[in-house]
């Protein structure tokens, strides 16, 4: 059909002509609509009943149908209808044209999918009102579904996105030895990433260490900040290092990385079976229970340091709590979430709830964990935020896979050596010498199998020149728990005033066709001890530590006047280490 | 409107006020009552009298203030805290960065 240009009218502002439907089933009515709505500027279609509409609706797809109620054949009600179901979620307006004035017929042209009505006779200015008003609902209805498309294609590659860094996440944050017998744990999530983090990894020396963390906020953001403290955690740990040196080094990395705002509240744990000890720093969560083989609450370590990647370096403190830990004696340990966690009324759980319910475990606390998830669940129903729980148990660790350190076979026949190393004041009070020892013996390829014993040994004699040799400090202070904090206060308070002193280590390594012996010399500049305090070396935690090297290696002795030990470690090749 | 900011007549000290809950949802705000262009006051009140509820992202907008004060240098006194708020403050241990009275 023709398209007119407008005459006599106000021009239409819009440029693009519509496709105007236009079924009546008097020609004459029929003929005046279509030229009104043709001088209009619009494209129009006719048809003569409701049948013939619904043909011309399929074949031109109007932008806009005036639809006569009564018509033969088929009625305009039952054309909108079928209209209707064929647009779906597109929006073609259809107008009845009526003379009807009862508000019943109205009504039927309504419930039949109706938008609008014109009554005859046709007004040309009102009729262009309405095909402008429609016009400008369709354009606002198409935006919407443009805009509403794009933005669930959008949400949907987010959503596949986060998926797939959800399963990176979860191989990250949830990683490492927390299948180890002793360690039990319970994350939920309340978003895709709970923001909550808990690692677990051997020490090289055997013993473990563990961090559970809670990142500030929900969501990926909360996420960003695991990847480079697992990272740190597990490197180091591999390495040797202590949980003063990962701490130091994690919270600088954090506060490099993160922006301001973001933090990680954590406890970082070091599980210690060989010497019954535990260390823990608690950085921003609640605090960590320790109970006994009976369930009695034996110690409470509050949150006394800022979280990670809060403190500058200066002001960062990572002197953890250091306390004695017996076999069955148990650790528990959660974030916030188990503590704010709310019932239906609104109630937190909260601290008091969570005494109580501890203490009615004192007979049979290795009942405690489930007992705790299942009171929990009681009460709130669903996780209202992340929950994280952990339970460590302390029993004698296994030893580490011999595959922890240095897995490249690198072959060095250059085995017949002696290094010596003198470590002073400054280098003893700010860094641990031992990862440097031990990478240094991990060249020797037959000691590689051997690092866990070698890591004893050297940090055994290590601790002992640094604490009584050069700290002076008393180990009969050990003999029970309360002089176990003040002994690690004190160390950590002389240590960090340490002006002189120097702990010499000589590393001496011949080898043979067997395997080789290595002799470690570990002298301080302290004034030595067995003259005039000789029982001291059998008693208490130093003469464990003695101990055990004795039985780690072939020969220990010191000197007369007892600031110098040497000790023979012999290998044979093909004899990997069994404890 | 949950967050207020009052700047003392000398333009000083700049007084935040939080109401109702303190948590994600007020950082828009609580960035903006600090950043309006203009103001250099020395010192800062965050005053929590009408605060019932603190969370971690809170803590995470505090940490944000003070980095916009100078950081360690920073004057920022948290004032009117009730228990359950001064707990969720002290557990972080946030007297260290902070005065909380």
């Amino acid at each position: 059909m023709a398209v007119h240009r407008p005459q006599g009218l106000v021009s239409d502002q819009q440029s693009s002509p519509l496709k105007v439907l236009i079924a009546d089933d008097n020609p004459t009515d029929r003929m005046i609509l279509g030229r009104l709505v043709a001088r209009l500027g619009h494209q129009v279609f006719s048809a003569e009943n409701g049948l013939e509409a619904l043909v011309q609706f399929s074949a031109h797809q109007p932008d806009l149908v005036l639809l006569d109620a009564l018509m033969p054949v088929m009625d305009g009600f039952e054309a909108a209808r079928r209209m209707k179901l064929q647009s779906g979620e597109n929006l073609i307006p259809i107008i009845f044209l009526t003379s009807l004035t009862e508000t019943g017929a109205l009504v039927k042209c309504l419930e039949a999918g109706g938008d609008d009505f014109l009554t005859k006779p046709y007004n040309p200015v009102i009729l262009q009102a309405k095909i402008q008003a429609f016009n400008r609902m369709q354009d606002m209805h198409q935006t919407l579904q443009d805009q509403r498309d794009l933005l669930s294609q959008q949400h949907e590659r987010l959503l596949r996105e986060q998926e797939l860094a959800k399963i990176i996440y979860d191989r990250v944050a949830h990683a490492g030895s927390l299948d180890a017998d002793n360690v039990r744990y319970v994350q939920t999530a309340f978003a895709m990433f709970n923001g909550d983090i808990l690692l677990a990894a051997y020490k090289p020396s055997g013993g473990m260490h563990i961090l559970l963390g809670d990142f500030t906020g929900h969501g990926l953001s909360a996420a960003i900040g695991a990847m480079p403290l697992a990272e740190v955690f597990y490197s180091m740990t591999a390495r040797g290092f202590n949980l003063r040196d990962i701490l130091l080094e994690a919270n600088n990395k954090l506060s490099r990385i993160l922006p301001v705002g973001i933090f990680c509240c954590a406890v970082l744990i070091e599980v210690n079976p060989d010497k019954g000890l535990i260390e823990v720093w608690n950085g921003g969560l609640p605090e960590v229970l320790l109970l006994d083989r009976h369930g009695e609450l034996l110690h409470r370590v509050p949150s006394t340091h800022l979280p990670l990647a809060v403190a500058s370096a200066e002001r960062f403190d990572p002197i953890p709590v250091v306390l004695p830990m017996a076999p069955g004696e148990r650790l528990l340990c959660w974030t916030d979430g188990v503590i704010e966690s709310r019932n239906q009324a609104g109630e937190e759980f909260g601290e008091e709830r969570l005494a109580e319910f501890i203490s009615r475990y004192e007979k049979h606390p290795q009942a405690i964990f489930d007992g705790l998830l299942e009171a929990l669940e009681a009460f709130h129903g669903s996780p209202e935020d992340d929950i994280s729980l952990l339970e460590v148990v302390m029993q004698p660790c296994k030893a580490p896979p011999a595959t922890l350190l240095h897995e490249d076979v690198r072959h060095l026949d250059a085995q017949d050596w002696q290094l010596a190393y003198t470590f002073r004041a400054a280098s003893i009070r700010e860094h641990n010498p031992l990862p440097f020892l031990i990478k240094v013996l991990m060249e020797v390829p037959g000691l590689r199998s051997h690092a866990g014993r070698l890591f004893t040994i050297l940090s055994e004699l290590y601790s002992n020149a640094l604490e009584h040799g050069l700290l002076q400090l008393d180990s009969s202070l050990k003999l029970d728990s309360r002089g176990f904090t003040r002994y690690y206060l004190e160390r950590n308070r002389r240590l960090a005033a340490l002006q002189d002193g120097w702990v010499r280590v000589v590393l001496d390594h011949r080898p043979d066709v067997a395997g080789g012996a290595l002799t470690i010399e570990m002298e301080d500049s302290g004034e030595g001890f067995v003259e005039h305090n000789a029982t001291k070396v059998h008693e208490g935690y130093a003469g464990r530590g003695l101990a055990l090297v004795r039985a780690l290696s072939e020969d220990l002795r010191f000197n007369v006047k007892g600031n110098k030990v040497t000790v023979v470690f012999v290998w044979q090749l093909g004899h990997t280490a069994s404890s | 409107m949950p967050i207020k900011a009052t700047l003392s007549p000398d333009g000083q000290e700049l007084t935040i006020k939080v109401s109702g809950r303190f948590d994600f949802g007020a950082h828009q705000d609580f960035r903006e009552a600090y950043e309006r262009g203009g103001l250099t006051p020395q010192r800062f009140v965050v005053d929590l009298n009408d605060t019932d509820y603190i969370d971690s992202s809170a803590l995470g907008m505090l940490l944000l203030l003070r980095d916009h004060a100078g950081g360690d240098a920073a004057d920022i006194r948290i004032i009117h805290c009730n228990q359950n708020v001064r707990k969720v403050l002290s557990i972080s241990n946030f007297e260290q960065l902070f005065s909380i009275e």
